[in-house]
Formats: C-alpha cells, sequence, structure tokens
C-alpha cells in the first residue's frame, strides 16, 4: 500500500475517489458551482464533478473568494470531499478551516504524478498522510 | 501557537462567543502554516458580496452579531455584489437585493463600515510602510505589500472578519522579514504605456512566479509607473500567479534590500510575450457589452474615460464601475454625466466580476465581454463569457461601433 507524508494538514479523516491533474485551484475562477463542475474551459478538469471527489491538484491559483465559497458549498453539499496540493496560498487553508475541508498539502515530488486518476484515497490530516487503497 | 494573556482570554470565550470563535479560526489557521504567535493589525479589509458568501456565509455573519461580536480595529468592506440604483441595469436574480441586505446588516452590527471598494488604498487610507494590516482582495494585498511597504497575507472574507474581532492575524507569510525576499530575478524588454499592457505585463510575471510564495524582482523599466498602472499590474499579477508580493527596482520601497538584484536573471520578459498574452484575449469582433471594473477605477481613470466617450453614442452597454468614494466626485464634477449621456453606466461599491456576472450574462445575453482589465478577462473565462482585452479607448469605440476594431 502506498503512502504519501504531507508536510501540512488539517481537517478530518476520510476516504474518496480521487480526481487528479497537472492544474490549479480556485472556486471562483474554475467551478461552476450551481451545477457542481469544473467550469473553465482551459482546466484540465472541465466537465467534471468535483462534488465528493479528493481533487489532487497543483497549487491554489486566483484570488481571495475560495475561503468563502467552499463553506457556502458545504452548504449546499456540492463541494470536494478534500483537497490535496503540492502547494497552498492562505486562502485555500483558510476556506478549509472554514468550511470543514480536508487538506494535505506538500509532498516530496509531485503528488499528482503519484496519485492516479480514478484512485481511491485515504487523507489523514492529523497523520499528515494520504494512503494509496485502489487504483482506478 | 503561543498566546498572549488577552489571547487566551478571547480563546478561553472571556471577550464573548464572538471573539472565541475567530481566534479559534485563526489558531487553526496559524498552525497549518507553523506561525509562532499573534501580530497585531492595525486595519481590516473584508471581502463582502454575496455571491462569494451565500445563504450560509450571510448567517454565518449573522450568528456573530447574535453572540455580540464587534470589531476591535477598523474593519472596512471590498466591494458588494450590486449597486442598487443600477439593479434593473444588471438585471440580477431576484434575490439578490435581499440578501445583500442582509449582508449588510449583519456586518454593521458587528462594527464594519461598509466602504465597498478594491481600491481602498487610493480612497480610504494606505497604509505605511512595516503597518500590519489584515487585507482581504488580493489586488489590495500585493499593492500593500509591494508599493506601500505594508505587511499583510491574503485574508480571506472569514479570516479577516476574525482579524476585526480580534485585532491581530498569525505570524506567518508576508509577516515574516525572509518571506518578503526576493525568489526570481526578471527583466522587462519593454515599456507598457497603457493600462492593459501593465496589466499584460503583471500577468505575465504572475504567470513565470506561479505561486504565493514566489516574490518576483522585476527590472528594467524607464519609468516610475503612477498608482493606476501598479493597481492593474498588481492585480492582474496576483490574479494570474496567486502572487502577495513583488519589487520593482529603484521604485517599490524594499526592492533594495529585498537580495532580487544578486539573483540570477531568470528570463526577460519581451514585447512579444505581451502581445501574446493579449492576443489570447483578442478579436476583430462583435461585443455584447463593455465592462470597465476589477479593479473599480480612479477618479482619473474615469476622467480618461469621460473624455472619451463625450459626443458617442452607444449601440452597446457600457458600464464603469468605481467605488463610493469615487462616485459623488464623478458626479460633481461631471464625469458621469458625460459616461451617461453616451449610454454607459457608472457604478458603484460593486465589482463585476463578484456581481453574479454568470447570472447577468444569462439575463442580459452578455457572451463577448470587451475590457481593458487583465484581471477581468482572466476571471471571467470560468464564467461563461469570452473576455476580449483591449485598450481603454478601444473599448470605447467598440461599444460606439458594437464590434472591436
Amino acid at each position: 500500500m502506498t503512502v504519501l507524508a504531507a508536510r501540512h494538514g488539517i481537517g478530518r479523516k476520510v476516504r474518496g475517489e480521487a480526481l487528479v491533474a497537472l492544474d490549479g485551484f480556485s472556486a471562483r475562477y474554475d467551478l461552476d458551482r450551481i451545477r457542481g463542475v469544473f467550469s473553465r474551459a482551459s482546466h484540465k478538469l472541465a466537465g467534471q464533478s468535483y462534488a465528493g471527489k479528493v481533487l489532487v491538484l497543483d497549487t491554489a491559483k486566483g484570488g481571495v473568494a475560495t475561503a468563502w465559497m467552499l463553506h457556502e458549498m458545504a452548504s449546499r453539499g456540492l463541494v470536494p470531499l478534500a483537497i490535496v496540493l503540492n502547494s497552498v496560498n492562505p486562502i485555500l487553508v483558510q476556506g478549509a478551516a472554514f468550511g470543514d475541508v480536508s487538506m494535505l498539502v506538500g509532498f516530496e515530488g509531485d503528488v499528482t504524478a503519484q496519485v492516479p486518476h480514478g484512485a481511491t484515497v485515504e487523507i489523514d490530516p492529523a497523520a499528515r498522510t494520504l494512503t494509496l487503497l485502489a487504483r482506478g | 501557537m503561543k498566546l498572549n494573556d488577552l489571547e487566551r482570554a478571547m480563546a478561553a470565550g472571556e471577550l464573548g462567543a464572538a471573539a472565541q470563535a475567530a481566534i479559534e479560526h485563526q489558531v487553526k489557521v496559524g498552525e497549518f502554516f507553523g506561525a509562532a504567535d499573534f501580530v497585531e493589525v492595525t486595519q481590516a479589509h473584508v471581502m463582502a458580496d454575496t455571491e462569494s458568501l451565500g445563504q450560509a456565509g450571510v448567517a454565518w455573519l449573522e450568528g456573530l452579531g447574535a453572540k455580540q461580536g464587534r470589531v476591535r480595529v477598523p474593519t472596512i468592506t471590498d466591494p458588494r455584489g450590486t449597486d442598487f440604483a443600477k439593479a434593473g441595469v444588471l438585471k440580477q436574480p431576484g434575490h439578490v437585493a435581499g440578501l445583500e441586505r442582509r449582508a449588510i446588516e449583519a456586518f454593521r452590527a458587528l462594527g464594519v463600515l461598509m466602504t465597498d471598494t478594491c481600491i481602498n488604498y487610493q480612497t480610504i487610507q494606505a497604509p505605511a510602510r512595516g503597518e500590519r494590516v489584515a487585507f482581504g482582495d488580493t489586488g489590495v494585498v500585493i499593492y500593500a505589500n509591494s508599493v506601500c511597504g505594508a505587511r499583510s497575507n491574503f485574508e480571506g472574507g472569514p479570516s479577516a472578519v476574525a482579524a476585526g474581532l480580534t485585532g491581530r492575524t498569525p505570524r506567518y507569510g508576508f509577516h515574516l522579514d525572509a518571506c518578503r525576499r526576493a525568489t526570481l530575478r526578471l527583466r522587462a524588454a519593454f515599456q507598457p504605456a497603457t493600462l492593459n499592457e501593465w496589466g499584460a505585463l503583471g500577468g505575465l510575471v504572475g504567470r513565470v512566479a506561479g505561486n504565493y510564495w514566489a516574490v518576483p524582482y522585476l527590472e528594467g523599466l524607464e519609468t516610475a509607473p503612477g498608482s493606476d498602472a501598479l493597481k492593474h499590474f498588481g492585480a492582474a499579477m496576483a490574479s494570474f500567479g496567486s502572487i502577495a508580493m513583488y519589487h520593482l527596482a529603484g521604485v517599490t520601497p524594499e526592492a533594495s534590500e529585498s537580495g532580487g538584484s544578486a539573483l540570477k536573471e531568470f528570463r526577460k520578459i519581451e514585447k512579444s510575450d505581451i502581445d501574446a498574452l493579449q492576443s489570447a484575449y483578442a478579436g476583430r469582433q462583435e461585443v455584447d457589452v463593455v465592462v470597465f471594473s476589477a479593479p473599480q477605477l480612479s477618479l482619473y481613470e474615469l476622467l480618461e474615460l469621460a473624455a472619451l466617450c463625450d459626443g458617442r453614442r452607444f449601440v452597446r452597454p457600457l458600464l464603469a464601475v468605481t467605488s463610493p468614494q469615487v462616485k459623488p466626485d464623478s458626479d460633481r464634477f461631471g464625469l458621469t454625466k458625460k459616461i451617461e449621456d453616451a449610454g454607459g453606466h457608472v457604478l458603484s461599491g460593486m465589482c463585476f466580476y463578484q456581481s453574479y456576472a454568470r447570472e447577468i450574462a444569462e439575463a442580459n445575453g452578455w457572451k463577448r465581454l470587451a475590457t481593458n482589465s487583465v484581471k477581468l478577462v482572466n476571471i471571467l473565462g470560468g464564467y461563461g463569457y469570452v473576455p476580449l482585452l483591449a485598450s481603454m479607448e478601444r473599448c470605447v469605440e467598440a461599444a460606439e461601433k458594437g464590434r472591436l476594431r
């Protein structure tokens, strides 16, 4: 079983399906939050539903809105289960803390190259680990 | 995190449940980033549009008020989600005005001043060098850190509210000397002239730098830019790269001590790079709407815009968005009249992309949007628009002719 160690973590232990891409993340820039899909045409996950998924992406992008938006998305049940990134800005961390979305950040090497798209993963922020349970 | 007596009292609930919730949130964020302790801030600035807050965010604010929450330092707001006087022009969904009013009441109950501006450094009070603040708009933060030499991280809405309630923020990121040093050195082999060119240069720097912890050092500029140029430059850089601070050689206050000139030059930014970025948002085609926003326009931008509008007759909507502090002067000096006599609209207290941009596009049949804001074209792709970038002059012509030359 593959276990990846992260440098930073916040939130609860969760298990889910991974959506993986070497691309960034901003709730305002990239999502249609009404439909719960990636809407930016140039995003590598364009058209895919993010609700209840573990997003494994490169870095945080753009502005400050995500700090409010994760909380609003959670209130409607259309929110990622967890967000896993190579690097992060304060906004996504603040949003994860406020919206109760689990998060892991900072790995040895590019995390998007180490988790297969569609894999089942366990996120344990307290232990700061991502465990690959099954390949997609 | 190490807490002092006051902070321990807040955490224990001795200063009320709202302050307790606020500092608990701040400790979570601070511990994530390894903050040793808190720093006191002099002011906070909160993203306040209801498109971002939603019903859940407004209810959370109302809950803080019910817990007798009250800000401890001057706390102001970023643009709201509407201009009540122009809501009919935008054709926003019916529920927007009611939710906006609830949000305003909730913020006021906490003692927040509804300034509704993303150019507070031009209109309210620019922070001084070394001043620690908790600002909640990326364009505001990058301007404060870079141009003013003040100290702020990106503070999202909940964290900026928390900073207002506690009067402090965790000591990490751009509150630390080490994070403010240059991490990459770039050279501009091109002198921007228009605001969209300044935005394009900022966007390119942001794209190259690529993440929040990068601090670009840029040299090669032959003249010191003004506040509006730096506004568009920084806002675009923050938008494209999530960048919170840059240094301009010979211009910004911490550039000489940033270590940037000792770094190996990473790359030159040529005119062809600027053209390539702008061509991604170019086209000689029909436009549905022309928008000047993101950031809100200064009085001088409105002065230039009014001169360009004078005597024209628009066949497409032209929206110019400014702050509630600038709008009365625009009215007094006849700038609003010149723009609106041509068929345009001057809106205040909102920002286009924070005003239910997807819903108003559908309601108005807007798809192809022309603007001189590089930040705006970067954002609107996700909202279903085809954004077109051009100078202010060409955008005004597009409103008159119905298409971009």
